[in-house]
């Protein structure tokens, strides 16, 4: 007996090792948590590495910090002059989102939407990976003592990284969207249909449960739906790159993760998010001349500018709008028009004569100008403000802020009329006047010649 | 510390002897506990880097170094299951446990067996302990825990071989904690 002890001595001790850790294996798999009594040691190997971790981290971060911020400024001017020109024109692109987003919170606060608003984060720094092809996790530096639990978002300005997986007092687990346990709600942004994005063992990911029936095209964007209860509704996911039928039914959607998931060095971990209705304290009373005067471009002082002044106009137009959000409601007259707030199925407004802030528009088809403000040229019947509806006040568009003024002629006192900021804009070129029904602008003249291409909204 | 010549034990090579090294405590502990740092750091800036398995690496090296098939085993067994502990939450511990564990219990009989000096034969061990390590996992991974992993021979030869050209690389470097 000794001797076949001596003999297979080493195999002996092979099968025991191998034993336990079978052993280990299979309680690790029938615990119900799928983690058993092995997360102390997790723990205690998580704490042994990530402050070796933390350090190299550290080090290299403050030299690149020394290099890039004392020693490395070549160019720093070039990039700065871009900056400058990038922050101009998002200026001038925020003054036309403000302007949507007002009118988006209106409406979700008459239809008593709640919205979710990410409250608070955490920001984080990546420090190190499972280090194998087969999970994807990620450790990052902040952990329970930070206000990290389960199941947090973890987020970058680009789109979302994953979710907090497991959590230590100094670090934290994330498992990222495109590790094959990760499952995310989402919703293809044109065409709103929705899936669950899972991860591959290869680290793609791809939309599921969606029927085979349905048009998915690449290049469609992917948001979050809010499903999972995760992830706020509507942050980005990536871009559709493939489509190709599935298994019983569905599409395969694969996704182009907005977040390079692959050079991740900071994230941001949504600690709260709050469900709220939107604020429209601020806002103030609505009405539909509102709504028109502020997406629809306005007409500078002089209307006869120089066609080599399209720039300034834009910018004029564009600054115009955003510092002064309630335009007169009169015209000629200067009669006040009778605020109506802008309730689906709202009468239309009664506009004195003269008023073509709404009166322009709200001709053929009147009644419908105030059901959707954000179309409320279109919906009036006239195809020439549809055009302009169409038509935001793209600041860095010059065909659309200057049409009005390049296109105006000023021949005649009608049309002088109707020259106001908002009429004209909402008409976008005021030629195509239409016929008018009684009590309507009287200022305004019928033009039998609508020009070309005022009926085109993509111009 | 040091460790005398061991007697002639019917070896391929054709040396009389084959020498049994010992590593200090601190180069035991820290060289493990390095290799599997880097290996979950690198990543973050290294796109490629899981292709190598850096820990797998100290594990062979140290398994042929001492010649001993149990020294291997447990030596295997730890690395490899401080690598799982790492790993992600449906990465139970214990997958590259008992994949390190066969590979250093087959290294160090290898290393009683055959020269394992020079940089040819470390190539070609590295090689094939390589496929052998994800053979294991794969069939521990498909085969105890259900997971749907794919074996892809291209990758795993691809993988290999990287492995095998930094190894080489590595136990040059590793020599130099050695003892005789």
């Amino acid at each position: 007996m000794e001797t076949i002890l001596g003999r297979f001595r080493n195999l002996i001790v092979l099968a025991a090792i191998l034993f336990a850790q079978i052993v280990g294996l299979a309680v690790q798999i029938k615990s119900p948590t799928g983690q058993g009594d092995t997360r102390l040691i997790r723990v205690w190997a998580v704490s042994a590495i990530t402050p070796l971790e933390k350090a190299v981290i550290s080090s290299q971060n403050f030299v690149r910090h020394l290099w890039t911020n004392y020693v490395y400024f070549r160019g720093v001017r070039r990039e700065n002059r871009e900056l400058r020109a990038e922050l101009d024109r998002m200026k001038l692109e925020q003054v036309r989102l403000q302007e949507d987003a007002d009118m988006a919170r209106r409406i979700q606060s008459l239809l008593a939407f709640k919205e979710q608003y990410i409250d608070t984060t955490v920001a984080a720094q990546v420090i190190g990976t499972s280090g194998t092809d087969q999970s994807r996790a990620l450790y990052i530096d902040k952990g329970s003592n930070d206000g990290l639990r389960a199941d947090m978002a973890v987020i970058t300005p680009n789109g979302i990284v994953g979710k907090i997986e497991q959590v230590f007092p100094r670090s934290a687990q994330v498992l990222p969207i495109n590790d094959q346990l990760s499952g995310v709600g989402v919703a293809l942004k044109d065409t709103r249909l929705q899936g669950i994005l899972r991860g591959a063992t290869n680290g793609t990911t791809t939309v599921q449960y969606v029927m085979a029936d349905e048009r998915v095209v690449p290049g469609e964007e992917v948001i979050t739906s809010g499903g999972d209860r995760i992830f706020p509704k509507g942050l980005p996911v990536g871009k559709v790159v493939e489509v190709t039928p599935g298994k019983d039914l569905f599409l395969d959607i694969r996704v182009q993760p907005s977040a390079h998931l692959n050079h991740l060095e900071e994230v941001l971990v949504v600690t709260k998010v709050t469900e709220k209705l939107p604020d429209i304290q601020d806002l103030g009373p609505i009405s539909v001349s509102d709504i028109l005067a502020r997406r629809l471009p306005t007409v500078p002082d002089k209307p006869n500018l120089g066609a080599g002044n399209n720039t300034t106009s834009t910018a004029a137009s564009a600054s115009t709008s955003a510092t002064q959000p309630k335009p007169p409601e009169t015209a000629a007259s200067g009669t006040p028009a009778i605020r109506t707030p802008a309730t689906p199925g709202a009468s239309p407004p009664t506009h004195a004569p003269g008023t073509t802030a709404g009166g322009a528009l709200a001709t053929p088809g009147a009644n419908t100008t105030a059901h959707a403000p954000g179309n409320a040229a279109a919906a009036s019947g006239s195809t020439a403000a549809s055009n302009a509806a169409v038509k935001k006040p793209s600041p860095s568009g010059p065909e659309h802020s200057t049409q009005p003024v390049t296109t105006q002629p000023a021949t005649t006192p009608e049309t002088t009329a109707t020259q106001h900021p908002v009429g004209e804009a909402a008409g976008g070129a005021p030629k195509p006047v239409r016929k008018l029904p009684e009590g309507s602008a009287p200022g305004v003249s019928p033009s039998p010649t609508p020009q070309p291409g005022a009926d085109n909204p993509q111009r | 510390m040091t460790a005398g010549p061991m007697p002639f034990r019917g070896s391929l090579t054709s040396r009389d002897q084959i020498a049994v090294y010992e590593f200090s405590w601190p180069a035991v502990i820290f060289i493990p506990l390095a290799a599997i740092a880097i290996q979950a750091f690198l990543p973050v800036r290294i796109r490629f880097f899981p292709v190598l398995d850096l820990p797998m690496m100290v594990v062979i090296f140290f398994a042929v170094a001492r010649r001993n098939p149990i020294s291997g085993c447990l030596t295997g067994a730890v690395i490899g299951l401080l690598q799982d502990t790492l790993a992600g939450a449906g990465h139970p511990i214990g997958m590259f446990g008992i994949a390190d564990t066969v590979v250093g219990f087959a290294a160090s009989s290898l290393g009683v067996k055959i020269d394992v000096e020079n940089h040819g034969t470390r190539f070609f061990i590295t090689y094939v302990f390589f496929v052998i390590h994800q053979a294991i996992f794969f069939g521990v991974a498909r085969g105890l825990l259900r997971q749907s992993l794919e074996w892809s021979w291209s990758r795993v030869a691809i993988s290999a071989v990287a492995n095998a050209v930094v190894g080489v690389l590595v136990y040059a470097f590793l020599d130099r904690f050695k003892k005789r």
